[in-house]
């Protein structure tokens, strides 16, 4: 008896493990066109409305403006479900290169946008930029390290996490670091990659690493440092600083394109850019 | 009853009842074949040996081979005076423990990676005691360790309990009669009999700490030659160019048949 009760219960847990994937996003078409531009809410539907599934490649950064500008636009245009995948920008590139299904990709480097361009993965017209974003470097709560200044990042055995070179934000950071060796002099950079104890994976984990209080400082965007109140940050003078932009485009696979479009569309609207600047982003201009 | 019997055994026989075997066989072991088949096919590009060589991937694969190695050697140490006295001796809450030993086994990594960042941290529940001693492990290649026997150790215990369960209640009786104390018992009747099992034990928590990922990217993080392991390469050289990706994937898959073939060669010495 003990041993099918542990059994059970073994079992259970498996299965929950396992019911923690992701469901494959819906390919149906809709058999009626229905017009993909912004319903007014008031018109009450009479009928329900038609289900569609709208499926978002965005960069990790986006995680807290998307999320949020993903339900509002849920809003707007009943019966639609936007499901969002978040991650390393060039993660969700290899992914849709490897036929992900995807109506939408919105990526924080241009990079990986014109690798998707020349692969003839974006639907007709040209990506748009749609914002932009700075670096910052953040500290833990506590500070252990006790920074103040950028130029402590050299000190020795300070553990610092950035994000991998393959990662826009990492990219960056070392672009970032490049500037700084004209200020701090021309060692400066090695000083602080003999700092750096991990290379992570995307933005959204050096945040976390930072957070956990496991790593003393760590280079994101400002964006980041704003989702994350409870972090110390350290500014990046404009001079020393790298403006990431954020392309954004409907894709060539997509099975909606309508509503693609339409997101993307949502996506440049002033509603959606005042949403992005309150999580800390700035306009593409 | 019977009659129903014999008539479907001789349907079966009609319609090749070995079919019944091979086909779904077959099917589960396409599912094996067909991915390793097109990763092997896909691979073959002019820069395989750039990549299986590149000193990205030379560190990673001597890492991953060093740390599933002490990994293996620790739960081995480790995990068999547990594995023997969960299946010999008789004490209290010793099925919660047996429970406790193989939750690891069905967790996801990530709640194991999570876990261990929680207690071992600069700042987890342990860790933050560890630190006032100087001792701060994530970033370490003993984290990579520590993340590996989380995962893999299970195995070995769960394998070499079975294998010391099964040896018979009477032969631990005549040695008691020989008057042989609970070492001589352990050493000279109970572990030559259960070689086998702590031998494929130790091969299974071997080849699973070789393949460890998701607890090591949570608790270990990343960093060439220190905690970058092969499994960690290849999920960051998908990210940059998938030839690397590929490439790092059939060295690994190299290197663990390599080993498998070994263990097998040591498993059937022991039968003979």
């Amino acid at each position: 008896m003990k041993r099918f009760l542990s059994l059970t219960l073994l079992l259970t847990l498996f299965l929950t493990a396992c019911g923690t994937a992701t469901t494959p996003a819906s390919t149906t078409v809709p058999a009626i066109e229905m017009p993909a531009t912004e319903a007014p809410a008031t018109e009450a539907p009479t009928a329900a409305p038609e289900a569609r599934t709208l499926t978002v490649f965005a960069a990790a950064s986006l995680t807290d403006a998307f999320t949020e500008i993903g339900k509002n636009f849920e809003v707007a245009n009943p019966g639609v479900t936007a499901t969002f995948n978040f991650a390393g920008s060039q993660a969700l590139r290899t992914q849709i290169e490897e036929g992900a299904p995807v109506d939408v990709f919105a990526s924080a480097s241009g990079k990986e946008m014109d690798t998707l361009l020349t692969g003839k993965f974006v639907a007709e017209g040209m990506p748009q930029i749609f914002l932009t974003n700075k670096l910052v470097v953040i500290l833990p709560s506590n500070n252990p390290a006790g920074l103040e200044k950028l130029e402590e990042l050299a000190n020795p055995g300070i553990k610092l996490v950035l994000a991998a070179e393959e990662v826009p934000v990492g990219n960056y950071a070392r672009q970032a670091l490049d500037l700084m060796n004209g200020l701090f002099g021309p060692d400066f950079k090695d000083k602080v990659m003999a700092n750096v104890v991990s290379n992570e994976d995307n933005v959204k984990q050096v945040v976390a690493k930072v957070q956990l209080g496991e790593a003393d400082a760590g280079i994101v965007y400002t964006s980041d440092a704003v989702a994350a109140p409870d972090l110390k940050i350290v500014e990046i003078p404009a001079e020393l600083n790298v403006i990431a932009k954020y392309p954004i485009a409907a894709l060539a696979e997509s099975t909606d394109a309508d509503l693609a479009q339409a997101f993307v569309d949502y996506v440049l609207s002033p509603e959606s850019q005042a949403v992005l600047q309150v999580w800390g982003f700035a306009p593409a201009k | 009853m019977s009659k129903l019997k014999s008539f479907n055994s001789q349907l079966l026989d009609k319609v090749h009842s070995k079919w019944i075997f091979i086909i779904p066989g077959v099917f589960l072991l396409a599912l094996f074949m067909l991915p390793l088949f097109a990763l092997l096919v896909r691979s073959i590009n002019k820069d395989f040996f750039n990549y299986a060589l590149s000193e990205q991937a030379i560190k990673a694969l001597r890492l991953s081979l060093i740390t599933s190695t002490i990994t293996t050697g620790t739960a081995v140490i480790f995990g068999t005076p547990l594995a023997y006295m969960l299946a010999r001796w008789k004490f209290r809450f010793k099925s919660w423990i047996e429970l406790l030993i193989d939750l690891p086994i069905v967790l996801p990594p990530s709640v194991a990676g999570l876990a261990l960042l929680i207690a071992f941290g600069r700042r987890g529940l342990f860790g933050s005691a560890l630190n006032t001693f100087g001792i701060s492990l994530p970033f370490t290649t003993a984290a990579v360790v520590l993340a590996q026997a989380f995962v893999a150790a299970p195995l070995y215990v769960r394998s070499a309990r079975i294998g010391f369960t099964e040896i018979d209640k009477q032969l631990e009786e005549a040695a008691h009669v020989e008057g042989a104390n609970q070492w001589q018992l352990f050493y000279e009747v109970m572990f030559p009999l259960a070689r086998r099992a702590l031998l494929s034990g130790a091969i299974l928590t071997w080849t699973r700490a070789l393949g460890e990922f998701g607890a090591t990217i949570l608790f270990a993080g990343n960093l060439e030659g220190v905690t970058q392991t092969m499994p960690m390469a290849i999920y960051l050289g998908f990210e940059r160019d998938l030839g690397i990706a590929l490439t790092l994937s059939v060295v690994l898959i190299t290197v663990s048949i390599f080993l498998l073939m070994i263990t097998r060669k040591l498993e059937k010495q022991e039968e003979d």
